[in-house]
Parts: structure tokens; C-alpha cells; sequence
């Protein structure tokens, strides 16, 4: 097996160089479009541009970031996972009912919104590989049976957990928290995890063609069932994120939010259809979202306006990066 | 057929003039050549010459970088397919453009679906489609049948039957026959001559030389996106053609080299699956390829998926016959004979998996390895690079603890592009931009890596052209040298008779007979292809057995 590859190492140089050039410029566009953004809301407001108002950035997305994360594989296996909000809310529930009502620790406690995020995943996850069901279906009814879940466990009221686990969101170097830290950390983890390792080729292959992959020997159900496992799980701590931010575990948190997490990943240029998709890129596309509502509300924008320009802004986007996919392709 | 020719003096129905097209790189240039009315003009040439980017141009489907075209002396530029078909120029694709959920009849007239107020007229339909249908004989498929339940063939000759349409003045056929049995394309032939006859003309594009000498009557051969030579069919050897295509030439199906037959690897005990496959028997031996020949639909594909456990027989097992294979440790190159000489005898390791495999997983795991018949949907990821799709079905090959490890899978990738000489820009190309037959060699990149003791292959060759496959040919003799058992479905039964050691004969669902080398003929194969196994148990068993050596 070793005598094709001597005479031929030189010839891969250029081709590795080629795909760290495409790779690039893949985030040299976001990153464009990122900046752009900045100098638009910096023109047109003197507050803008500070270093407060990009720690608060930095302080607020951490949540929706770790979720992007998980969903970015969920739409590269083809899948979709719309619980991720309920899960989020029910995870902060179980942590605050434990600390408040049943005197657990707060590591436990925060183990247990780890685990009770887990488990929803894996729910998901389980019951559309099992039956073959669309994901969407599976986790839209988990979305309704969650959330029901969270206001039981809260008794439909606002828990006030106060600073038990505040430290996450805590500033904690140079005013960045340690969540923030933590969800910068996921997101290079994952991006090699997606790039480097045999589960994420796997991931990629299953959702290019899930029939090739499993005539080459690759199972494809474990392979989703963990997909949406570790997506529950980052739900999981999102929903730790947030109550040490807020101090609160609200049942209604994260309504809507897995939109929002969705939309982070597609203007990242990840393909709905599957195959398709880089963390990275995600991370971009968490960023755009948080700088557009953070620069929008500087500059003053009523929350109607808000909502009707982030509107154009995903759907401009994913344009923009479906025009470059298709020049690429040529 | 190629007595008859075209009036030469007529002037041209279709004027191809010094056209060319680029995309990273020139794909076609300076490409000349003239269509008459009423003639059949082959267009042939290897996989990535250029044949499919200019019946593409003809259709629409892409415009061309330079040059132009004259059709009837008017200037043509078509910027659609619907485009081209309003000036009665049509094309038959490789790729079935057919949309599987709807019916056979609405497919067929998709577009111009007889309706009332909006409302389908449904007996309208089916009558329509009946009669498209009976142009090409294809009488036994009911109008109403979704094309998802059509077996690859017939969908063909249904993709076919769309496009003979009345107001057709040219025709383009890419690989028409690529998936037909011979009685599909005899009917489709005749409708050739129906059509020539009513001044159609005929761009027939094949790999399949002895299909071009019955129909065509001039042939145009590219290479590398030129126009190498347009002459007269009749007098050409097909020897100059095949020289012509590639500028070399290339050792044909003749003089096989013939290998050591080894023990019993795999076999297979009366396995079955509804009606589809019904009690076959047969055994896999070192060293051997073996044969099975069939019409589309009797049951061949269906038999390789049930051996590979993509598909759970509910009859019947397999059972896998010592480990040798693991002691060996086979290479990509060399010890072609060492390799049979140190099977050790048929041990007592043999091993029976009721209702064979339960995954492709469990098959791969025991050195088993399939080449699909529809490498597009089921073989590959077209969408990612060579790369990705040469090491996916061995993966902890190019890895460590769970880490692709990038360097080792990019110099793996380059050994084989360069050992099975695949046509492309380098390992990240994505495969969907091969051509077929370099496709095919990525598929076969993914199981020469592999330790294996049987490889599965349905209809390899389809869709490649005659240099590749003569490469293709060659590596599944080495790998058939280094020991392992190669099973081989193909319609083509030249390219089995060259290349089997044995060859199983489906119908209906049963291995309705097995032939030893020297037994057969091709009368006899398509004898029992077409022979009707019927439900009385007394015809099967005397001739499915495996025939002992």
C-alpha cells in the first residue's frame, strides 16, 4: 500500500493549499459582511463603537452560540431540531427546581440540566431514527411536550435562583465571562471534531447521500441519535447559561429561540438540505445576528423595525452565500 | 442497416460550426460536423471527451464558448432544453430526468397533460401514453404504474419514449442502451429506423461499439474535446475505432489472463426474498469472477443486495468459508499468485448467517464489498471530493483514535488516482464532476484498499467508455489474482463471457442455470435468460445447483 504514494506527496501540496484558500475565503465573506456591519452601526451611532458594547455582545450570545453549535451538525445530517429552545428552558427549570426545592448542590444541579438536556436529545434523536420519522415532526412535538415540561417544573412561575451560579456569566477577564469563554472553546472543538474526525466525515456523508453510507459500512442511526443527543445536551447548557445570566429560570425563556439558533446557522452558509456546513461559519452567523440586534437598538430602532430588518438581513444573506456556493460550483 | 445512407448533396439539417466550450479548462474545441436529415450519426469517444458537453450544447442545455450552429440554414442557439425542443431537437440523457413519484403516463406527458378547466382527464392520459409506450414495444407497463416502482431499464426506455414525439427533427440518444436487454433495444432500434425513415435525424452517442456498426451510418469520434475523424460506419474495424478514441491501443476483452481457482469463500444456500429472488444456490471461489448474466428486473440486483445484507433475505443463508483472507494481508500491487498458494484448506471455520447478512456493516466487517449498479444515488457523494469518497468505506484506515488523519488520506487518495488512472484535478475534486468511468474508479478506489474477500460488482462498467473500462477489466483481474471472489452482474454478455470464470443465469427471481467456462455461448446465456423457471418446482434445482468442478 505504500508503494503509489512515494512519488506522489508533492502533488498534494497545491490541492491542500487550493482548499484552505476556498476555506478562507469562505470566512473572509462573513467576516466582510461582519465588519461591514460594525463600521454601518459605528457611523451611525457614537456609542457604538466601544469596547462595553462589544463585551455585552460577547456576554449575551454565548447561549444561542453552544446551540448553533449543536444545530449546525443537526442540519448537516440532514436533520432539523426545533426543541432546542424548550430544552433550554426546561433544562434552567430542573437546575433551579433542584437548588430551590430540593437543596441540591449546584454542581449537581447544574449535571442535572446537563442530563436533562441529554436526554431530550436523545428522545429526539431516538424516536425519529426508530420510526423513521422526519426530525422536524419529532422535535416539533418535543418542542410543545418540553415546554409544558418546564412550566411543571417551575409551577409556571419564574424561579429566582440568585447568584448560585452567576459565576458562569460572571465578568471574569477583562469583563469577558467564562461562558463566553466556554462557547469560543465548543466552537473550535466542534469544527474539528466536524472536520477531523471519522464521526464528523460520517455526519457529512450521511447527509450527502444516507443510502452511500450505509452500503460503505456506515450505520447511519447511531450516528443521528447522537447528533440530536449532543444537541440537547448544548441546549442544556444554554439553558445553564442563561439562568446564571439572568439569575432566573423563566419557563417561557428561549420562546422563539430556535429560530433564532437556525437562522445563525444558515446565514453561516450551512445547507438545509444537508452534506453541508461549518461551525466556524456558524460562529459568524451568531455574531452577525447579536451585532445586527445590538446595533439596532443603539441606534434606536422599535422592536417592530428590529424584527422587519433582521428579516431581510437572514433571508439577504443566505442569498449572498447561495450566489458564492454557485460560482464556486462552477 | 449502414447500407443505408443519406443523400450526401442535401444540404446539412444541422451544422456544428468550430464549436467550443470552456469552463476551468477547454472541454470542447473547434468541433465541426454536419447532421443529415434521416441519418444515424454516432458520436463516440472516451468517457470526458467532450460527447456529453456537445449533446448538451445541442439541447440547450449549455451554450457553447465559441462557434455556432445552423439548423436548416437558420441560425440556431438554443438558451433551453425547451428551447431546443421547439425547434424539434431532443435529447434522451444518460441521467433519468424522470420525476419517480408520478405515474408512467404522466411522466410521459409531462407538460402537455390533457386536461379540462384544470382538472386531468385521466382516460385521455392513459391512452396517450399507451400508445407512446407501444412505438417501443413496452406494451406490458401499465400507464398508471409510478416510475419508482419501474426497475432501472424499463425507466429508460420510458425516458426513451418521451422524447419520440412527432414534431422531432433530431434526436439525441446518450447511452440509450446502457441499462436495456437486448429485446428493449431491438424494439428500440427499430424505432430508430421508423424515425430515420420519416427524415429524423439521429445523434446516437455509445461506448457500445457493435450497437454503432447495426445502426449508425457515419460515426464522429472526439478526444479530449476535439473532433478526431468523421467517416462512414461501414468498413470500420473496431480496432480503428477504438484506436481513434483513445490515440493508443488498448488491449481488449481477448486473452484474459486466466487465474488459479481456489477454495470456496462465500456461498450462498437457497436465499430468497419475496418473489424477487427465489432459492438461489451458488458458491464464490478464491480467485474467481463469476458471472451473472439476466434480463433487467429477473432478480440480479436484488440478489447482490440480499448478499451484501443491504437488503434481509427471509429465506435461505449465506455462509462464509475460512478466514484466510486475514492472514494474507493483501496488497494493491504484487503477489497476484502467492496469494491463492497460501489458502490454507477449507478449514472448519466456515461460518452459516441465516438469512445472510443483517447490514452492510456485518458484510464489509467479514471482507465482503459492493460495487452498486446506480452509482450516483447509492455509490457516491457526489456533492464531496475524491477524497472523502475513496477512503468512506474504510475509514479507520485514514485514521487514528478516531482522527482522520488528513496527510495520509490525501497521499492514499493521490496512490489511487494515479494506480487506477483517474481523470481529474487532484483528491478534492468533488465526484460529481468526474466523468462515469472515472466515477466508477473512485467507487473501486474504496474497496482495493480494503482486505477483502469478496467483491460484488453490479453492472461495473455501465457508462464507462472503452478505454476506461479496459482499465476497469484489468483491475478486476488483479484483484481476482490476489485471491478474492468477484461477483459480476452485467447485461453485457461479451464483456462476461471475456471476463467469467463461470456465469449464473437469473430469471424470474431463480439462478435458473450456471455455465463453466467453455460451456457457454451466447445463445445458450440468453436461452436461459429468457427461459420461464414457472412455478413447478422440477425445472429449478437439476440446473441451480452450483456445478461441481
Amino acid at each position: 500500500m505504500n508503494a503509489p504514494t512515494t512519488s506522489v506527496a508533492p502533488a498534494a501540496a497545491p490541492s491542500s493549499a487550493s482548499v484552505w484558500r476556498s476555506q478562507l475565503g469562505t470566512y473572509l465573506g462573513l467576516m466582510a459582511v461582519l465588519a461591514g456591519m460594525v463600521a454601518l452601526f459605528s457611523s451611525l451611532s457614537e456609542y457604538f463603537w466601544s469596547a462595553e458594547t462589544f463585551i455585552t455582545i460577547a456576554n449575551e450570545i454565548p447561549a444561542l452560540a453552544v446551540m448553533a453549535v449543536g444545530m449546525t451538525f443537526v442540519l448537516i445530517i440532514a436533520g432539523i431540531d426545533l426543541s432546542v429552545g424548550s430544552v433550554m428552558a426546561l433544562a434552567a427549570a430542573t437546575s433551579a427546581a433542584a437548588i430551590l426545592q430540593w437543596g441540591w448542590t449546584v454542581p449537581a444541579a447544574a449535571a442535572l440540566a446537563l442530563a436533562t438536556g441529554l436526554v431530550c436529545g436523545t428522545i429526539t434523536g431516538a424516536i425519529s431514527v426508530a420510526w423513521r420519522l422526519p426530525s422536524f415532526i419529532v422535535s416539533l412535538g418535543m418542542l410543545e411536550a418540553v415546554r409544558g415540561s418546564a412550566y411543571v417544573v417551575t409551577d409556571s412561575r419564574t424561579q429566582y435562583v440568585g447568584d448560585a451560579i452567576s459565576w458562569l456569566s460572571a465578568p471574569f477577564f477583562g469583563g469577558i465571562s467564562f461562558a463566553f469563554l466556554l462557547a469560543v472553546v465548543l466552537v473550535v472543538v466542534a469544527q474539528l471534531v466536524l472536520s477531523r474526525t471519522v464521526f464528523g466525515r460520517c455526519v457529512v456523508g450521511i447527509g450527502t447521500n444516507e443510502e452511500a453510507m450505509r452500503l460503505a459500512g456506515v450505520d447511519p442511526r447511531p450516528i443521528r441519535v447522537i447528533v440530536f443527543a449532543m444537541t440537547g445536551l448544548l441546549a442544556g447548557l444554554a439553558g445553564l447559561m442563561q439562568s446564571a445570566r439572568l439569575e432566573a429560570a423563566d419557563p417561557n425563556a428561549g420562546t422563539g429561540m430556535e429560530l433564532q439558533v437556525i437562522a445563525a446557522v444558515v446565514i453561516g452558509g450551512t445547507s438545509l438540505m444537508g452534506g453541508r456546513g461549518s461551525v466556524i461559519n456558524t460562529a459568524f452567523g451568531v455574531l452577525i445576528i447579536a451585532v445586527l440586534e445590538a446595533g439596532l437598538a443603539q441606534v434606536g430602532a422599535s422592536e417592530p423595525s428590529k424584527r422587519i430588518i433582521t428579516g431581510f438581513v437572514i433571508v439577504a444573506a443566505v442569498i449572498v452565500d447561495t450566489l458564492r456556493q454557485r460560482r464556486a460550483a462552477r | 442497416m449502414p447500407s443505408r445512407s443519406p443523400a450526401p448533396q442535401s444540404p446539412p439539417l444541422l451544422a456544428i460550426q468550430a464549436v467550443g466550450k470552456d469552463y476551468t479548462a477547454t472541454v470542447l474545441d473547434g468541433v465541426n460536423v454536419e447532421l443529415f436529415a434521416g441519418e444515424v450519426l454516432a458520436l463516440t469517444g472516451e468517457n470526458g471527451a467532450g460527447k456529453s458537453t456537445l449533446s448538451k450544447i445541442l439541447c440547450g442545455l449549455e451554450q457553447p464558448t465559441r462557434g455556432g450552429m445552423q439548423l436548416a440554414g437558420q441560425a440556431y442557439a438554443p438558451t433551453s432544453r425547451r428551447d431546443a425542443e421547439r425547434h424539434g431537437v431532443r435529447m434522451v440523457m444518460q441521467e433519468l430526468g424522470l420525476v419517480p413519484t408520478l405515474t408512467v403516463a404522466e411522466n410521459l406527458l409531462m407538460g402537455r397533460l390533457p386536461h379540462r378547466l384544470g382538472w386531468l382527464q385521466r382516460d385521455v392520459l392513459h391512452t396517450a401514453a399507451r400508445a407512446q409506450l407501444a412505438k417501443i414495444g413496452l406494451t406490458s407497463i401499465d400507464p398508471a404504474t409510478p416510475v419508482s416502482q419501474l426497475g432501472i431499464g424499463q425507466q429508460q426506455m420510458v425516458e426513451i419514449a418521451r422524447n419520440l414525439q412527432d414534431d422531432t427533427r433530431i434526436l439525441v440518444l446518450d447511452e440509450p442502451t446502457a441499462m436495456l436487454t437486448p429485446r428493449e433495444t431491438n424494439y428500440l432500434f427499430e424505432q430508430i429506423a421508423h424515425l430515420t425513415a420519416k427524415g429524423v435525424a439521429i445523434i446516437y452517442v455509445s461506448h457500445r461499439l457493435e450497437e454503432l456498426r447495426r445502426i449508425a451510418d457515419r460515426v464522429a469520434v472526439l478526444r479530449d474535446g476535439r473532433l478526431v475523424d468523421v467517416r462512414p460506419m461501414a468498413g470500420m474495424s473496431e480496432d480503428d475505432l477504438v484506436q481513434r478514441m483513445v490515440g493508443r491501443v488498448v488491449s481488449d476483452l481477448d486473452h484474459r489472463p486466466r487465474r488459479p481457482i481456489g477454495p470456496v469463500v462465500m456461498s450462498a444456500e437457497n436465499l430468497g426474498r419475496g418473489t424477487a429472488v427465489q432459492d438461489v444456490s451458488l458458491e464464490l471461489r478464491a480467485g474467481e469472477i463469476f458471472g451473472i448474466a439476466g434480463l433487467v428486473g429477473s432478480g440480479r440486483t436484488e440478489l447482490v443486495r440480499l448478499l451484501f445484507g443491504a437488503d434481509r433475505a427471509d429465506r435461505g443463508s449465506v455462509t462464509l468459508h475460512s478466514e484466510f483472507e486475514q492472514k494474507q494481508g493483501l496488497a494493491l500491487g504484487g503477489q497476484a499468485l502467492a496469494a491463492t498458494q497460501n489458502i490454507a484448506p477449507p478449514s472448519s471455520t466456515a461460518r452459516t448467517i441465516a438469512r445472510g447478512f443483517a447490514s452492510p456493516l456485518q458484510a464489509i466487517a467479514a471482507g465482503v464489498g459492493l460495487v452498486t449498479e446506480d452509482r450516483k444515488s447509492q455509490g457516491l457523494l457526489l456533492s464531496q471530493p475524491i477524497r472523502i469518497n475513496a477512503t468512506l468505506s474504510d475509514l479507520s484506515a485514514v485514521s487514528r483514535g478516531g482522527w482522520l488523519q488528513r496527510g495520509l488520506e490525501s497521499r492514499l487518495v493521490q496512490g489511487f488516482i494515479r494506480t487506477l488512472r483517474v481523470r481529474c484535478h487532484g483528491p478534492e475534486q468533488p465526484v460529481g464532476q468526474l466523468s462515469g468511468g472515472n466515477q466508477q474508479k473512485v467507487v473501486f478506489a474504496r474497496w482495493l484498499h480494503r482486505e477483502g474477500r469478496v467483491l460484488l460488482l453490479d453492472e461495473p462498467t455501465r457508462g464507462v467508455d472503452v478505454g476506461a473500462r479496459a482499465e476497469l477489466y484489468g483491475e478486476l483481474d488483479r484483484m481476482a489474482a490476489e485471491g478474492r471472489a468477484l461477483l459480476m452482474v452485467s447485461s453485457d454478455l461479451r464483456e462476461l463471457m471475456a471476463m467469467a470464470d463461470r456465469i449464473g443465469v437469473m430469471s424470474a427471481g431463480r439462478l435458473v442455470a450456471v455455465f463453466e467456462r467453455g460451456e457457454w455461448s451466447e445463445q445458450s446465456l440468453l436461452a436461459a435468460a429468457f427461459s420461464e423457471p414457472g412455478g413447478r418446482t422440477s425445472t429449478t434445482p437439476s440446473t441451480s445447483s452450483p456445478v461441481t468442478a
